[in-house]
């Protein structure tokens, strides 16, 4: 996924439609290079046969499948979503496009980032298993293939929970399942040379119609500055004009 | 023990490093006071973990870490892809397609996109433009704003006094275009690549390599997953070696390549030292009613003293949105170690003059970058055996016009018509395995270029007198205006602006307002502002040749002069944990890249090397 780089600033357009993204650097959803290096991982254990990288949206997501073949994924699939069908795309859409491509493409297991640090949504993985009637292992910070299931550690509120799942199923990388490597420069010359497929929603037979408008973006209230108070009673009377007493 | 969470850790060492930073509030008395200064009771800690600094071939860690690159050859490798990169490379494939000769261009690029690190002004000469591209307008080149008034002022407190721009003042903008460079800089590496030019953003060149013969042989890029601490991590890699049979070095100002060329190559035997200025940049949205697109207006004077240069500009953009470029540039052979262009930048901004068009404006951009300030003086031999210089590294730029731009194309472009036949014949004969293209010096000296850099070469060190600002200007009325820079005399700079500072023991500190957060701001938020970031586990890229000079010679003499020159607050001298004294702090997360520190430190101790790939600030269309 093509996201906002972490580090940059971001800023809310005129008009309070969105935010501005022309120009802006752009990279590899954090949590999808996770993803991404525990998919090659399991190619370099000779657990699965093929990795296949896949992106929605505009023309310079290709960019971003080129990063993940140089991390050593085979191919590509590159799935056209450009304008307001792009400003749309959410979760729901692009899990019905991954769950398509599935099938299509008779994979065993989906690996995706757990959310995307743009929306924050945290949906389209568990969205996907179920379009599919998958399951599915999510905010997965361990993964151990065997055969025809997948134990799963996942790092949940209450401390660590393992599962084990039959594949085919959908899984959800978090922070700690792996630390990327970096994509170097002789991979991405390498890279160039393998074969990004290029697909549009339509061919898949997805509907790209979004069930929700955003209405409006704005940004976070400024922070105001703090009061010193000298005793106690003096910080009841602010509480009391705050009106929060 | 799972392993380090890459993310997590980064951004929690960000947010660290800036909130740790001492801001203007912290009282400058704590550095001053002297009995702090130069006793450390605790031996200086470690500072400089970089390879370049402490060799790995001894170190323990380094023990059977696989350490060959992978090498790929080219016919040429450009490193930089800035004005003079793109435009040597495009240049290249464009004679490669009308001769029907195949050619394989590499370009190296350290931004993680191309543009991401460019910042000027800018007002554009479009003339080299024009000729790299006849059909710019048709191809869409983002010249969108021509200028349509020039003004000009010298600034004093509260008032101005307006100077005429008379036609034939190198000041005089009619025909030029207002750009946002990284605008322009994205635009000719879309071109490029649509040529056939293989862009490799992202990528750093960190190492020059070298024939046996001597002659230069190509880069290597930079080495990747090297902890902070100087050892290999995991995903420790290699860089790769490019190999070319010429190699163009077109690194910007202040190259940290450039600096190895020249020693080795002892290409500044015949030149003086390069002289330098800051230029810090901000981006603004203001209020529409103050909108006059087409306006360029520059300034000198207030809050600079007449014997520091410098001057402003502000430009007011017309591409659909009340957007205007502001800035000032700072002279970096000034004196006063308590100087701090930052705060004389925000305190600038506050003139009435100034502050009228931004109140009620938002700002949404910053960043800063050294430039070159030396012109004809100051040119190096620009070829060796192997490899050629071009751009704002030697330094084509017109002072007086603050442009460099159009010079630093048209040497790219002279760069390239002067390799390509050699590159390309049949039988050459090389004395060296790096060919050597004396012929691209040649061709420079008979151009435009040197012919305006000759012409203007005496006006920036007529500065040097008394009367400073206003001498400069009258010698500037008289022997460029009138005589065209005819006269046979070749005044000289100062010398090497880090030997500029006088001790802090015989300056005045200057008391620099507070910010008011609506028109200045405090350096913390301006960095944040830059997009800048680097991964956080990684030897800090500004390197000491030897950790104790920073509290023995820059705080103790001049009270540290680089925690008040860098743009980025990356320098900072906090007190020890334990014990008396301070030390120096290296925020090298901070780092947008500028080369001042470089540059000004007066022990000549910092050595900016590239960081790993991808890391700097994000500046968009700067």
């Amino acid at each position: 996924m093509r996201v906002i780089d972490y580090a940059v600033k971001i800023r809310v357009k005129p008009d309070n439609s969105g935010v501005v993204t022309d120009g802006v650097k752009h990279s590899m959803n954090p949590f999808c290079e996770i993803a991404v290096e525990e998919a090659v991982k399991l190619k370099e254990k000779k657990l699965v046969k093929e990795v296949v990288a896949v992106s929605c949206g505009p023309q310079q997501s290709q960019e971003t499948i080129r990063t993940a073949l140089a991390m050593g994924a085979d191919r590509g699939i590159y799935v056209e979503v450009s304008g307001k069908d792009y400003e749309s795309l959410g979760p729901l859409q692009v899990s019905k496009i991954m769950a398509a491509l599935a099938k299509k493409e008779e994979a065993q297991l989906i690996i995706l980032g757990k959310q995307a640090i743009d929306d924050d949504c945290n949906q389209t993985g568990q969205m996907t298993a179920a379009l599919l009637d998958w399951p599915q292992g999510t905010f997965a910070s361990e993964v151990s293939l065997d055969g025809d299931n997948v134990k799963v550690v996942r790092e949940i509120d209450g401390g660590l929970e393992t599962i084990r799942i039959n594949t085919p199923a959908v899984l959800t990388a978090d922070l700690r399942l792996n630390t990327p490597r970096y994509a170097t420069l002789p991979n991405i010359m390498k890279a160039k040379k393998k074969k990004i497929a290029n697909v549009k929603p339509a061919d898949l037979g997805v509907d790209l119609t979004s069930r929700l408008e955003v209405l409006r973006v704005d940004e976070p209230p400024q922070r105001q500055a703090g009061m010193k108070v000298e005793t106690v009673e003096d910080l009841v009377a602010k509480l009391k004009d705050a009106g929060r007493v | 023990m799972f392993p380090a969470s890459r993310y997590a850790c980064k951004a929690h060492r960000s947010i660290r490093a800036l909130t740790t930073l001492q801001t203007d509030s912290a009282a400058p008395q704590l550095y001053t006071s002297i009995h702090r200064r130069t006793c450390s009771s605790v031996s200086t800690p470690r500072i400089t973990t970089h390879y370049t600094i402490q060799p790995r071939d001894k170190d323990p860690r380094w023990e059977g870490i696989e350490m060959e690159r992978f090498a790929d050859e080219a016919d040429v490798v450009i490193v930089g892809g800035g004005p003079a990169g793109l435009s040597a490379a495009i240049r290249l494939k464009q004679l490669a397609n009308e001769q029907e000769k195949e050619l394989r261009v590499c370009l190296v690029e350290k931004a993680p996109q191309i543009g991401a690190h460019t910042l000027s002004g800018a007002c554009l000469e479009p003339s080299t433009l024009i000729e790299l591209f006849p059909d710019w307008k048709e191809r869409g080149a983002p010249l969108n704003t021509p200028v349509t008034e020039d003004v000009f002022s010298i600034f004093t407190k509260k008032h101005r006094i307006p100077v005429p721009i008379l036609p034939g003042l190198p000041m005089q903008n009619h025909g030029n275009y207002i750009v946002r460079l990284g605008n322009l800089v994205r635009w000719l590496g879309e071109q490029a690549e649509e040529i056939g030019v293989e862009i490799y953003p992202g990528y750093a060149a960190a190492e020059v390599l070298f024939h046996e013969d001597g002659s230069v042989k190509g880069i290597a890029t930079n080495d990747v997953g090297i902890a902070k601490d100087g050892s290999p991590k995991d995903v420790f890699e290699r860089g790769m070696e490019l190999h070319a049979k010429v190699t163009l070095f077109g690194e910007g100002c202040h190259g940290h390549l450039a600096k190895q060329l020249y020693k080795q190559f002892n290409l500044r035997e015949n030149c003086e030292p390069q002289t330098y200025a800051i230029g810090l940049k901000e981006l603004w949205m203001i209020d529409e009613k103050k909108w006059r697109p087409g306006r360029a207006e520059h300034s000198v004077g207030w809050p600079l003293d007449r014997n520091t240069y410098g001057g402003s500009f502000l430009y007011h953009l017309n591409e659909g949105e009340p957007l205007v470029a502001l800035g000032l540039v700072v002279g970096l052979d000034y004196s006063n170690p308590y100087l701090s262009p930052f705060k004389e930048f925000q305190r600038w901004k506050h003139h009435p003059f100034v502050a009228s068009t931004l109140e009620g404006g938002q700002r949404i951009a910053y960043g800063a970058r050294a430039l070159n300030e030396g012109g004809f003086q100051c040119i190096p031999k620009l070829t060796f055996p192997g490899g050629l210089l071009i751009g704002c590294s030697p330094g084509f730029m017109n002072v007086p016009k603050i442009k460099g731009t159009h010079t630093a194309m048209k040497s790219g472009m002279l760069a390239a018509e002067a390799i390509f036949p050699k590159i390309t014949a049949e039988n050459l004969d090389s004395e060296t395995a790096g060919i050597h293209v004396p012929e691209y010096s040649e061709s420079l000296k008979n151009s435009s270029v040197w012919k305006e850099l000759h012409a203007v070469r005496n006006i920036r060190p007529s500065f040097h007198n008394y009367f400073g600002l206003y001498g400069g200007m009258v010698y500037t009325g008289i022997f460029y205006w009138m005589l065209r820079g005819k006269e046979p005399w070749t005044l000289k700079h100062g010398g090497m602006d880090a030997n500029q500072l006088k001790p802090a023991k015989d300056c005045k500190p200057i008391e620099y307002p507070k910010p008011d957060g609506k028109i200045s701001f405090d350096l913390l938020s301006s960095v944040a502002l830059s997009g800048t970031n680097h991964e956080g586990d990684q030897p800090p890229h500004l390197t000491l040749k030897d950790d104790s000079v920073p509290v023995a010679r820059n705080l103790a003499i001049y009270d540290g002069p680089e925690q008040r020159f860098c743009p980025a607050g990356v320098y900072e001298y906090v007190p020890v944990e334990t014990g008396d004294g301070m030390r120096l702090q290296i925020n090298a997360q901070n780092c947008v890249h500028c080369k001042t520190c470089d540059i000004k430190d007066p022990s000549q101790n910092i050595n900016w090397v590239v960081p790993e790939g991808g890391g700097g600030p994000a500046y968009n269309g700067m």
